[in-house]
């Protein structure tokens, strides 16, 4: 966005500068443990947190579900709970930033399944009577935050040639 | 910015969206030589460019150019064959995909 402060900035000694207004922490704030609470029930926007990892195989796909769920969900607390402890935190470590990037990412995961977000639906302009408007503020700021985590991660990432 | 965030269900409760243009894979992919298993990463409207590009560089230690070339398969043609292997090792490969989010599947090849 042209004009706007960079939200997430590397620094020279590798860490990362979190320049969040006020009014953008606010709204992150309850997030985490939002999804913290939904991690809890059996609510089915979390299906696409956890896809099936056989598509023909249901025995296959219960033991899949079995050796990884546990260790899924974990990982997905884990996350939950840094970006909750720093989410008032002006500098972040790396891992620290890639906590938030994980509960940033699922956040947007459950929100655009709850929209049934389409990707035609990034051209268009949703009305701000439509009942869905609130909620896709919020999934389209977290994707315009995520975006500039992202670049700020990428920055350190130069694999050159590897693996291929 | 709307005042009160929620992740809450909105009005017109969605289900998971499914992964799309469910091609399958080409000739060529099919005739690799001595893999068992393929991993493959679908579409989805909701992952970012970028963000799955990361995945790719950061999961598997592809180059930009590799990662993004994958990426944009999986955005154009609905799917991509990321990382294959014996049955262990793709069951790894997804599991770290549905740790960072990624709709990825594995099948024998």
């Amino acid at each position: 966005m042209k004009g706007v402060q960079p939200r997430v900035k590397r620094t020279r000694r590798g860490d990362f500068q979190l320049k969040l207004p006020q009014v953008e922490r606010d709204v992150l704030r309850s997030l985490p443990g939002q999804l913290r609470q939904l991690l809890g029930t059996d609510d089915p926007a979390l299906e696409r947190l956890f896809p099936p990892a056989y598509q023909d195989d249901p025995l296959a796909q219960a033991d899949y579900e079995e050796m990884v769920r546990g260790d899924l969900v974990s990982k997905k607390l884990t996350s939950i709970d840094v970006m909750e402890q720093t989410i008032d935190t002006e500098r972040l470590t790396e891992e620290q930033l890639v906590a938030w990037l994980g509960a940033i990412n699922d956040l947007r995961l459950v929100l655009g399944t709850r929209l049934e977000v389409t990707e035609e639906m990034y051209e268009e302009e949703m009305p701000e009577d439509d009942p869905r408007a609130p909620t896709y503020a919020v999934y389209a700021y977290l994707g315009w935050l995520e975006e500039q985590v992202v670049d700020a991660l990428s920055e350190g990432i130069h694999p050159a040639g590897q693996g291929d | 910015m709307p005042p009160a965030a929620t992740i809450g269900p909105v009005s017109k409760v969605g289900v998971a969206p499914a992964p799309v243009e469910v091609d399958r894979p080409s000739e060529e992919e099919v005739n690799k030589p001595a893999r068992v298993w393929v991993v493959i990463v679908w579409n989805d409207p909701i992952n970012l460019m970028s963000y799955v590009t990361f995945v790719f560089q950061k999961l598997f230690g592809y180059s930009r150019e590799k990662a993004t070339k994958l990426m944009m398969d999986v955005h154009v043609k609905g799917r991509a064959v990321v990382s294959s292997g014996n049955r262990e090792k793709a069951e790894w490969d997804v599991s770290r995909l549905h740790a960072h989010g990624l709709w990825a599947t594995m099948q024998r090849d």
